[in-house]
């Protein structure tokens, strides 16, 4: 019978069955971080157990860490939990990539990177965004302090059998419009909780052109729409962009590529759910409102909440335009915006700062706005230092950082002031995210780019075809 | 964990749909390395202003709702990200119990390792509900054996995972119970697969 790449991956990890229980699956690649494992590492302490599988663990320090060149944190409870992750990896045999490690990168940035993620992997990590590594057609999915405890300690866990979504994007997406404006479309058309339950394969001719880069930031946003895991079946990229990372297979390369390509979902095999967007139709999105959903076209106009049929959306909306200081019924392209954060698990690659560049290039970031960008991994911020890229952003007018999650959930000193109106290449724009108070919109690095030159929200296609990526 | 069979509650409701991990428990909460302690951090841009004093318009601080410990939600409650504080906070200011006509999946699975019921109803049932305790005060008292939900004028059945069930009605340590399948781990782990 004709299998989908998620049941093929589920059977294969399958370790007990057992009618009315979830299944046991082992666990490929375990992804650590400072914030979701300090009690995960206390409870194995208390109960006296190891870590079963150090080798299949990774750990990195990527969400409190200081973007400043010195890399010192002013916060004390910050710093004292990062010295807990280095403890606790010293403790229980853990690779670490701490601060000063050239692997040192957000943890969906350097998984990739460093050829730990592969296709046909079960991957987890205490941080919802793991959905990224879906990319290369691994079932990857964010899970809670308690289950990451429990691979600590077991290299498995317990999971109901999810239902399977097949999201169909059809045709090419146009000129200057990228992966961030299909996913953002996908939500906004769908709604935030699509995928609650299941999980989502990403097909279609515009997934297949995709670079693995635009793809990782297809399925990152996957747990925005409610899906636990979005992927895609690998191909000839795939392993194009495996081939010579340092954990990716050596000498047996080609046979892990073979095997790797059997995986793709099956000509005729179901899914439980199939959803289906026209990539020709999307335009490049802003968010306007606090979920990701609440998402328009750049040249829409704001929704007038009294004219929305549905009573709870009304609601929604209001509450949502009052907290963004936004009055409905108002022209997108004439927000104006205080700050850009270029960076985040979802557009901090190399081809994300290559497309903001292309558009800074020879522009000034307007007055009004302070604009940075955040590479996603140190090798990402190597990598465009030689080719120059730091050099057009800082020569614009951006402040050019050291990598880690920085403003897309501020818990560090990057944070957005309260009332600030912030455009972000980040994957939440909720009440709060990005500081008390602090307003977020969500675009692609270019619609970023363009953002932070004009002061306000612009199409890019506008702009000059010799900018457009 | 703590065993769950059976809770005599004041309920409060939360009448808003998607109710993100980032509202139940800010960022700024999450540097902490312990588990316990986080209840004061509920909701707090919710609950309180920039400089620490109570909104008056934020529904748990109504004194009518001091010590609810039935939580009653909007749709998809719990999305965002994975952090177990959210359900630590709601525990440890008192929530046991959590009723929604859905929940986020993460959110869910983290309830449910910490003791916490989390129960999905139809949202007809969840909007009488939420607005009986919003005009009075509603107490409820759920029985989980019997997966009834009810109180001197009505009684709900409620729909549950078998294995849900079992693992809070025993508060069963999870990680006890996999390594009786150490046999087969290992067997995995020496086949190559």
């Amino acid at each position: 019978m004709p299998k989908t790449i998620i049941e093929k991956i589920w059977d294969q990890h399958l370790i007990h069955r057992e009618e009315g229980k979830p299944d046991l699956l082992y666990i490929d690649l375990h992804l650590v971080h400072e914030v979701t494992s300090p009690q995960a590492f206390e409870g194995l302490r208390v109960n006296n157990r190891k870590v079963r599988r150090p080798d299949l663990t990774f750990a990195t320090v990527d969400h409190n860490v200081s973007t400043q060149k010195s890399r010192v944190s002013t916060d004390p409870v910050s710093v004292k939990q990062m010295t807990t992750l280095e403890k606790n990896c010293e403790e229980f045999g853990i690779p670490l990539a701490g601060i000063h490690h050239p692997d040192q990168g957000i943890v969906h940035v350097i998984g990739p990177e460093l050829g730990l993620t592969q296709p046909g992997k079960t991957i987890v990590c205490g941080d919802s965004h793991t959905s990224t590594h879906g990319a290369f057609g691994a079932i990857a999915f964010g899970i809670g302090t308690s289950e990451v405890e429990h691979v600590l300690a077991t290299q498995t866990l317990w999971q109901r059998r999810p239902k399977t979504l097949q999201i169909k994007v059809n045709g090419r997406l146009g000129l200057g419009v990228t992966a961030k404006d299909l996913i953002l479309a996908i939500i906004a058309k769908f709604g935030v909780d699509v995928g609650t339950g299941y999980i989502a394969e990403y097909t279609g001719e515009a997934i297949r052109e995709m670079s693995m880069e635009e793809r990782m930031t297809v399925c990152n946003m996957s747990i925005e729409a409610g899906a636990r895991a979005g992927l895609i079946s690998p191909d000839e990229k795939t392993i194009a962009f495996l081939k010579g990372r340092k954990y990716a297979p050596k000498e047996d390369f080609e046979e892990a590529a073979q095997r790797w390509l059997s995986l793709a979902t099956d000509e005729g095999a179901k899914y439980d759910r199939t959803i289906e967007i026209d990539a020709e139709s999307i335009e490049p999105q802003v968010t306007w409102g606090t979920n990701p959903s609440m998402c328009l076209s750049i040249n829409d106009y704001l929704p007038v909440p009294e004219q929305l049929d549905n009573p709870e959306e009304c609601k929604a909306a209001e509450k949502a335009l009052q907290y963004m200081g936004l009055v409905g019924g108002a022209p997108i392209n004439e927000i104006p915006i205080d700050y850009v954060f270029i960076g985040s698990c979802t557009n901090s690659r190399l081809k994300d700062l290559r497309d903001a560049a292309q558009v800074i290039k020879g522009h000034h970031v307007h007055e009004n706005v302070t604009a940075l960008v955040v590479p996603g991994s140190f090798l990402v911020k190597a990598q465009a230092e030689a080719e120059g890229l730091d050099k057009i952003f800082i020569e614009a007018g951006f402040e050019w950082r050291e990598s880690g999650c920085s403003m897309c959930l501020a818990m560090n000193d990057d944070i957005v002031p309260a009332g600030k109106r912030c455009a972000s290449t980040s994957n939440r724009n909720f009440e709060g995210r990005q500081g008390s108070g602090a307003r977020t919109h969500l675009v692609s690095p270019a619609m970023a780019a363009a953002a932070a030159i004009y002061g306000k929200f612009v199409d890019v296609r506008k702009l000059s075809k010799t900018v457009l990526v | 964990m703590e065993p769950f069979k059976k809770l005599d509650g004041l309920v409060f409701p939360l009448i808003r749909s998607n109710v993100d991990t980032d509202q139940i428990i800010p960022k700024q909460f999450l540097k902490r390395i312990e588990r316990k302690g986080f209840g004061e951090c509920l909701f707090y841009h919710w609950r309180f202003d920039d400089n620490g004093n109570k909104k008056q318009d934020f529904p748990l601080n109504n004194p009518k709702y001091e010590g609810a410990s039935i939580l009653i939600a909007g749709p998809n409650f719990g999305c965002g990200s994975s952090r177990e504080h959210a359900p630590w906070a709601l525990q440890d200011f008192g929530f046991k119990v959590i009723l929604a006509p859905s929940f986020a999946d993460i959110f869910f699975n983290n309830c449910l390792k910490n003791g916490i019921l989390a129960v999905t109803l139809p949202e007809k049932v969840i909007a009488s509900l939420q607005d009986k305790a919003e005009k009075e005060v509603l107490h409820l008292s759920i029985n989980l054996e019997e997966q009834l939900i009810y109180n001197h004028q009505f009684s709900i059945s409620f729909e549950i995972d078998e294995y849900q069930k079992h693992m809070l009605i025993n508060g069963l340590d999870e990680i006890g119970l996999t390594l009786v399948h150490e046999e087969k781990i290992k067997n995995y782990e020496m086949s190559g697969r």
